[in-house]
């Protein structure tokens, strides 16, 4: 699995995300016991749902996974709540009006967790090893030469670096959140990583826990308030429900509509509602047949009912989209849901499988990782939509190894229901649909779209860009290149005894600013 | 099971209704149900029981009472096909080697020592795991779990019965081995095997809801009794009858063919 995917990962942490009804929960940043006086000490079990897949901060490819080590690593920059990046392991940075060079400046008495202070030289070491300069194998695509990535990293004085890229890229200062680890250190940190982040690890037992513990020598004054925090994998969405109700769990998020339910008289828990940043899709592969023809890739977008899908997956809380762009990112979004409608279109989707020679239908098998229940009920609407129109449609639930080896990185499938995370670039959610993206696995190959999509990552120009970015989302519309479905709204439990905690507009947990009130 | 001779047996009564209502409304449930058993309505999601819905709607709307139907029908048709082939071959196996013995005997029965080995529920689950997920290998893994135990069954009542009197006259008489094997002592077989063929159905039709229960087996959106009560068990306060009604079923059946088994029992004593 050398290719590690970068950043997307996809996650389909949704999971759970179904949310729901529970519409008294706050979309803002903490719960209503926030007025209490934060305390120091204490400890937490955060309850999570699937293993890690690595410890190192630059192999790790799941959303689920990055969203733990977001609290044991930080990079140059950091994102916060509002989405804005903030210095973290530099203090400040300039870039050159061109956009090719990068200056750092080092923040004064950032420690590793081991308590050596952190120099240019692990800077250039983690910049070197993350983008491929180190030995040729890029672990982070998007730092990558040949993406465009970093060409250069050069050590000014003891405080700054200068990184010199091979692209004028806006929106390139957003992998700057590439974890900084001690230099030399990469064959280790799969096993004992040490990082700048808020909390230091202690321990990782393999499907059953990942300890960490407070960094006491954190740059951010006053943080984090908690000695430790466990992060527990819990076996099945009822075992995690079981043990919230028994106290066992404090934090838990993407629960389902159900679980948020159970919850609801609030005896233990509360729960919170935030928009998750993930964009839930039926993935077709672009180059498998009958799916290669945009004709068939059509008619199943007009055959699916996603406001359907929303209400009995979701209880009504996503938000519908047309396009890979969340629509929260109000300045790229643009609505594309009336094109193929929100509800199904039996008739106009039986005429375009017929033009294209499908008139009696076809099977199509359905691949979706059965550990995310969310996506499964999905695919239980979908299946029923699908044969409506006269598409036999079948589901085949894998394990999530099999899902990210055989489907995510092998694309030997058909069609698949997961979804993908969005970092806060909009281009993010956009990129992976490059002809020749590493992370382009519905296949999709539209020469205009690779060509508009170079000069949106050079424009300069926020407005411009924005339209640019519109015109990609049309394009993936028009091509029918996947299904996409909804981004399903988010709902954390949060034990009664914390305040504090934070939704980002990225797939992060941060346990920093939690705290106990008791 | 001369009619002549039957008693009063009220297992077997209670039995043979529970199973045959059970089985009556899996096999019309094939052919007809009053809803759709995938049709999904918005508008009916988590209706309670009622006239219109006898068993209510699950959380896509779906009615309850056309989903037990067809899960029931769907059940009881894999279980049977398991003891079906379990007992095939169980018979097959078990009158070879009680039969001839000798080191055909050992070499089988050491391999169905080591089958035993393992918790029959995981070795079935590793067959699934290689096989890959679906209705025929559900049946055939759970047919292989099943198979040692008819084997020993048969196989104890082939040794009994090689040396009886009336097979050594037969054999002397020169009457072909296949026909001892399988006219003159399977007869005398069939009353055990009977009662342990209904027993085996109770257990496969466990297996069955618990493989499917655990998300191996029938895939949905196809209804089984075992996965609609994992379905159902997110929605147990909100929704109790959507588990309810699933778990009553199994064990209506489970029960029926107890009795029945117990009932058979009782006629051959």
């Amino acid at each position: 699995m050398k290719k590690k995917l970068c950043g997307l990962l996809l996650t389909a942490l949704l999971t759970m995300a179904v949310l729901g009804g529970c519409s008294d929960g706050t979309g803002e940043s903490s719960g209503d016991n926030s007025s209490a006086e934060p305390a120091y000490g204490g400890s937490v079990v955060v309850g999570i749902q699937q293993d890690i897949d690595s410890l190192d901060p630059h192999l790790a490819t799941a959303a689920g996974t990055k969203e733990i080590l977001f609290n044991i690593f930080e990079g140059l920059v950091k994102s916060d709540e509002k989405g804005n990046l903030i210095g973290a392991v530099a203090s400040d940075y300039t870039i050159s009006e061109d956009y090719l060079v990068y200056t750092f400046t080092l923040r004064d008495n950032v420690k590793f967790h081991n308590g050596d202070p952190v120099t240019a030289e692990d800077v250039k070491y983690s910049l070197e090893r993350a983008s491929g300069l180190l030995d040729g194998t890029a672990l982070i695509s998007a730092l990558s030469p040949e993406k465009g990535g970093i060409t250069g990293v050069e050590i000014l004085d003891d405080k700054t670096v200068q990184v010199t890229v091979g692209s004028a890229n806006t929106e390139l200062i957003y992998s700057f959140v590439a974890a900084i680890i001690p230099a030399g250190s990469g064959e280790e940190e799969g096993a004992d990583p040490i990082g700048t982040g808020p909390f230091s690890f202690v321990s990782y037992t393999p499907q059953e826990e990942i300890v960490v513990k407070k960094n006491p020598d954190y740059w951010q004054e006053g943080l984090p308030y908690l000695d430790q925090v466990t992060f527990k994998i819990t076996g099945s969405a009822q075992t995690a429900l079981m043990e919230m109700q028994g106290g066992s769990i404090d934090i838990y998020p993407y629960l389902t509509d159900s679980q948020a339910q159970a919850l609801a008289g609030g005896e233990t828990h509360q729960v919170l509602t935030s928009p998750s940043n993930v964009v839930q899709a039926l993935f077709l592969n672009n180059a498998v047949e009958p799916l290669d023809n945009v004709l068939v890739r059509q008619a199943i977008l007009y055959a699916i009912d996603k406001e359907e899908v929303n209400v009995f997956v979701g209880g009504g809380s996503g938000s519908l989209i047309g396009s890979a762009m969340l629509p929260s990112l109000t300045d790229y979004y643009v609505d594309l849901n009336d094109e193929y409608g929100n509800n199904a279109n039996v008739e106009k989707a039986k005429e375009l499988l017929a033009e294209a020679g499908y008139g009696d239908g076809f099977d199509l098998v359905i691949d979706i990782p059965s550990n995310y229940e969310f996506h499964m009920q999905t695919g239980e609407v979908v299946v029923e939509q699908l044969k409506a129109v006269g598409i036999n449609a079948s589901i085949h639930p894998v394990d999530w190894d099999t899902w990210l080896e055989d489907i995510y990185n092998g694309r030997q499938y058909t069609a698949t229901i997961s979804g993908i995370t969005c970092d806060q670039t909009p281009g993010y959610l956009l990129n992976r649909f490059q002809t020749d993206s590493p992370k382009n696995f519905i296949n999709y190959s539209n020469e205009e779209y690779d060509r508009i999509f170079v000069e949106a990552q050079k424009e300069q120009d926020p407005v411009k860009k924005a339209e640019y970015y519109k015109q990609l989302q049309k394009l993936l519309t028009d091509d029918a290149a996947t299904a996409f479905l909804q981004v399903p709204g988010n709902m954390t439990a949060l034990s009664n005894r914390l305040a504090g905690y934070r939704f980002y507009p990225v797939y992060v947990q941060d346990l920093s600013t939690v705290y106990l009130v008791e | 099971m001369k009619p002549g001779r039957k008693k009063q047996n009220p297992y077997l009564i209670a039995g043979m209704a529970m199973t045959g209502s059970a089985a009556g409304l899996g096999l019309l449930g094939a052919f007809w149900t009053p809803f759709g058993t995938t049709a999904m309505s918005a508008a009916e999601r988590f209706q309670a029981p009622s006239l219109r819905h006898l068993f209510g709607t699950d959380n896509f709307g779906r009615d309850l009472f056309s989903r037990v139907m067809q899960g029931m029908g769907t059940t009881i048709c894999i279980s049977l096909l398991v003891v079906l082939f379990s007992a095939f071959f169980g018979i097959l196996l078990g009158a070879l080697t009680g039969y001839f013995g000798g080191v055909f005997d050992e070499a089988v029965m050491r391999v169905i020592d080591a089958v035993n080995g393992f918790p029959s529920i995981l070795l079935a689950l590793v067959m699934i795991s290689l096989l890959g997920n679906g209705r025929q290998n559900l049946i055939l893994s759970l047919g292989i779990v099943f198979t040692p135990s008819y084997v020993r069954i048969v196989r104890s009542e082939y040794v009994k019965l090689r040396d009886a009197d009336y097979i050594m006259r037969a054999r002397l008489m020169g009457v072909g081995k296949l026909r001892i094997l399988f006219v003159h002592i399977l007869p005398n077989v069939l009353p055990v095997l009977g009662v342990s063929l209904v027993i085996g159905l109770n257990n496969a039709i466990l297996a069955e809801s618990g493989m499917s229960y655990l998300g191996i087996g029938v895939q949905p959106p196809d209804a089984s009794l075992g996965n609609m009560l994992s379905d159902a068990q997110g929605f147990l306060q909100s929704a109790p009858w959507y588990a309810l009604i699933p778990g009553l079923a199994i064990v209506w059946i489970v029960l029926g063919f107890s009795l029945f088994g117990e009932g058979l029992r009782r006629l051959g004593e």
